[in-house]
């Protein structure tokens, strides 16, 4: 046994390694995605990019059904597109032990809202355990495992952001054997028709009830004794900031939220003057235990459904009294995020801001085309929504008479995840919008992922290389053309041919990622001779670019630390000042 | 131990994260307890980075509180700024001087705040300032200021050094250690 820092997603992989697990499933997303990134590393199990989370959770579905342990691992939004064989696995209920494990992102640090994944455990009537650091990240994974297969149900292991990407410490163990279970082979159980669903129901309400049983009795929630002025509920990373904030208190600790332990948490509160339930996002404890009868002194009326608590909010909301604090310097300048110098993205803004486009957009780096200076997004909505948004939008337009073809941005590996099935569909049902995927070889946010357009697998390994204009192609769509994003000129020119023609376009862009791929040209210069400060170049919207203001005008400035010498600022030159140094 | 609380500020690609990585390696082989926080996805694209570092003999939070900090290390004025509320009375200051403008100053929308150094006196008069990117390009790694920035702050960090060199050796790429090592020299030197 070593000690290490892992963060709450090592922990969770290494949990999973120590408890057998054979099969592992992903799509990446922040804060879920290095879970399987480090499972990828492991030659002795399977582990799997897969192309959304629907298919991750359904290679894990089969993993158990073969009869190993297997886990998929998601954001919380992964959980919507997973959802339909989730809702359904919770009847049939298990093989070998299947856990989902969600990560939820309070604060919103990269996500496109702060649902609340216990939700989902209650609608599927299925445990959601939820760790409060990384030691009992790695801990969860094996009792998820046990918990899955004694009662025969999918569990979800929850975390949040701080759970996800703080590092604790962790005491590591070697892998326990776990016997690998026979096929499952029972029909009634497994195919979900109407008459098996029936009875499996049934069952389903039973196993709710038998673990309403074990939740009172599991060491996953535990009381620890203390001053009983006012007591605490908490769970997840809100139980360290309750225990930071009052370190004397008594706090009831649980690890399971759903099914809640009833009997325990009536006993809990008898023992208290005050309680209060300290969790994050929704008010999903709370309202249980008010449903239960039991008094609440402290609730969501305190600590705010809306980002992340601290322990200085909770001692703050129950103590009624502020802590005395400094306040930030005033007036700073925000820094945020931008595309990396040397992004082809900064290449398709440029133009589709010139142009002034109404833009589809989708998630990834590209989202980013929102922000100033380019400002040319204007609807975001979930992965893949850009195109059959883009394709609705086009329709409406043109009830309305309305002579506009919207434009859809998207990247490959969101475009493969479910950009495709918007495609097919504006193919399909003959629709009139230009779509763009910015195909950059890599799941680029999340930090440089495989997908099946890359030509590897999770890992490293040789796989078939999708090629996007062929499967578009293949879909139907007659116009699909490779632009090059560097090239404004010519981009330009392009766009303005497939804006004009009528039904979709496609235009791929193959440019690869700077950063995933290291790509280092050599850095620019301004001729401070030739430069008129001007400011054109400044639409580039790159950090590595500057202006020195001097006098009446002044002059642009390249940082040669920052620059990666694209050219898209140089093209926007009219005096051609932006050049290689001598 | 009471819990010593670290912030370290820059901006996305800065190198921030293997900075925090090695101060909480070298705590775990001090034998302390230690929490570290960090976040991953969008911040990372050039955008305001923190990290936070927490060690002593337990802790709790993974979290800074405001008015907690002990030291900060700023791999940049602006972010170095951003943050000097959460110092206690007395907490220690260590940044780079060189500045990395925001998109904002790029697009020639906002000004990059020509007082920040002024202001940072102002709110920590004890702040130790230098170039460590210069310093950086010196040893041959540009990238190399977060190793440059963690030498200058060792002599602020409750652990034995010798523990800290043990905690780079054990958290950089092995092809890597020579420059890494020659950076946090570096550094030590400019304290």
């Amino acid at each position: 046994m070593t000690k290490a820092i892992l963060s709450g997603n090592e922990a969770i992989a290494r949990g999973f390694l120590e408890a057998g697990g054979k099969v592992a499933a992903a799509y990446p997303g922040t804060p879920s995605t290095e879970v399987l990134e480090i499972l990828s590393r492991e030659k002795q199990i399977h582990a799997e990019w897969s192309t959304n989370e629907k298919v991750a959770l359904e290679v894990a579905i089969g993993g158990s059904l073969a009869g190993v342990r297997a886990l998929a691992c998601m954001k919380h939004v992964g959980v919507n597109v997973a959802a339909d064989p989730l809702m359904t696995i919770a009847y049939t209920g298990v093989n070998a032990g299947l856990v989902l494990m969600a990560a939820d992102d309070p604060g919103m640090f990269s996500s496109q809202n702060e649902q609340d994944t216990r939700h989902y455990a209650r609608m599927a009537k299925i445990p959601c355990i939820e760790p409060a650091d990384s030691g009992e990240a790695k801990a969860f994974v094996r009792a998820a495992f046990e918990l899955s297969e004694s009662y025969d149900t999918p569990v979800i292991l929850r975390t949040t952001t701080r759970v996800s990407h703080c590092k604790s410490v962790v005491e590591t163990a070697e892998p326990v054997a776990v016997k690998d279970r026979d096929l499952a082979n029972n029909v009634p159980k497994y195919v979900m028709l109407p008459a098996n669903a029936k009875k499996r129901h049934l069952l389903v309400e039973e196993r709710t009830s038998n673990l309403r049983d074990w939740a009172e009795a599991t060491e996953l929630n535990v009381v620890q004794q203390g001053t009983t002025d006012v007591g605490f509920i908490a769970n997840g990373v809100a139980y360290q900031y309750v225990r930071e904030a009052f370190p004397d208190a008594a706090v009831l600790k649980l690890g399971v939220t759903w099914p809640l332990p009833e009997k325990k948490i009536k006993a809990f509160a008898a023992t208290v003057k005050k309680l209060a339930i300290v969790e994050e996002l929704d008010g999903f404890v709370e309202e249980q235990v008010k449903a239960m009868g039991v008094t609440v002194h402290y609730g969501k009326a305190h600590f705010p459904p809306c980002g992340e608590l601290t322990s200085r909010l909770i001692h703050e909301s129950v103590t009624g009294k502020p802590l005395v604090c400094k306040a930030p310097v005033p007036g700073l300048i925000m820094r945020p995020p931008t595309f990396c110098p040397g992004c082809s993205h900064r290449g398709l803004y440029t133009v589709i801001a010139k142009l002034k486009l109404f833009v589809s957009g989708d998630i990834g780096c590209y989202t980013l085309g929102a922000l100033p200076p380019f400002s040319s997004m204007h609807t975001c909505i979930c992965m893949g929504a850009s195109i059959s948004a883009a394709h609705g939008m086009a329709r409406g337009l043109a009830l309305k008479g309305v002579t506009q073809k919207p434009v859809a941005v998207i990247g490959d590996s969101t475009f493969l995840h479910s950009g495709i099935t918007g495609l097919i569909d504006m193919v399909y049902n003959g629709g009139d919008a230009l779509v763009v995927i910015m195909n950059n070889d890599t799941t680029g946010m999340t930090g440089g992922q495989e997908h099946p357009g890359t030509g590897r697998r999770a890992g490293g390994a040789d796989a078939p290389k999708l090629s996007i204009e062929k499967l578009c192609q293949v879909i139907g769509a007659k116009r699909v053309r490779e632009i090059d994003a560097y090239n404004l000129k010519d981009l330009e020119k392009i766009m303005k041919e497939e804006l004009a023609a009528p039904g979709p376009s496609v235009l791929v862009s193959n440019q690869p990622c700077v950063l995933r791929y290291k790509v280092a040209k050599k850095a620019l210069g301004v001729d401070r001779k030739t430069c008129v400060g001007c400011k054109a170049c400044l639409k580039a919207g790159c950090i590595a670019l500057s202006f020195v203001a001097e006098g009446k005008t002044g002059y642009a400035e390249i940082d040669p630390l920052l620059c990666n010498g694209c050219g898209v600022c140089a093209q926007l030159c009219a005096t051609k000042s932006i050049v290689e140094p001598k | 131990m009471n819990v010593f609380n670290i912030l370290i500020a820059g901006v996305g690609g800065q190198g921030v994260l293997l900075t925090s990585k090695i101060i909480a390696e070298a705590a775990l082989l001090a034998g302390l307890d230690v929490k570290q926080s960090e976040v991953h996805g969008m911040a990372q694209r050039g955008g305001s980075v923190l990290s936070q570092v927490r060690f002593g003999d337990k802790v709790f939070s993974p979290i800074v509180n405001e008015g907690e900090a002990d030291l900060l290390i700023g791999f940049e004025p602006l972010e170095t700024a951003r943050y000097l509320h959460f110092l206690r009375d007395g907490a220690r200051v260590i940044y780079n001087t060189r500045p990395i403008g925001t998109i904002g100053v790029s697009i020639g929308k906002e000004t990059y705040p020509a007082d920040i150094h002024e202001t940072i006196k102002q709110h920590a008069p004890a702040a130790q300032a230098f170039d460590a990117t210069a310093a950086a390009v010196t040893v041959g790694e540009k990238r190399a200021v977060n190793l440059v920035l963690l030498g200058a702050a060792l002599r602020h960090l409750p652990i034995d050094p010798a523990v800290v060199e043990q905690a780079i050796t054990n958290s950089v790429p092995k092809k890597t250690l020579e420059i890494n090592r020659k950076a946090f020299f570096a550094g030590k030197a400019q304290a």
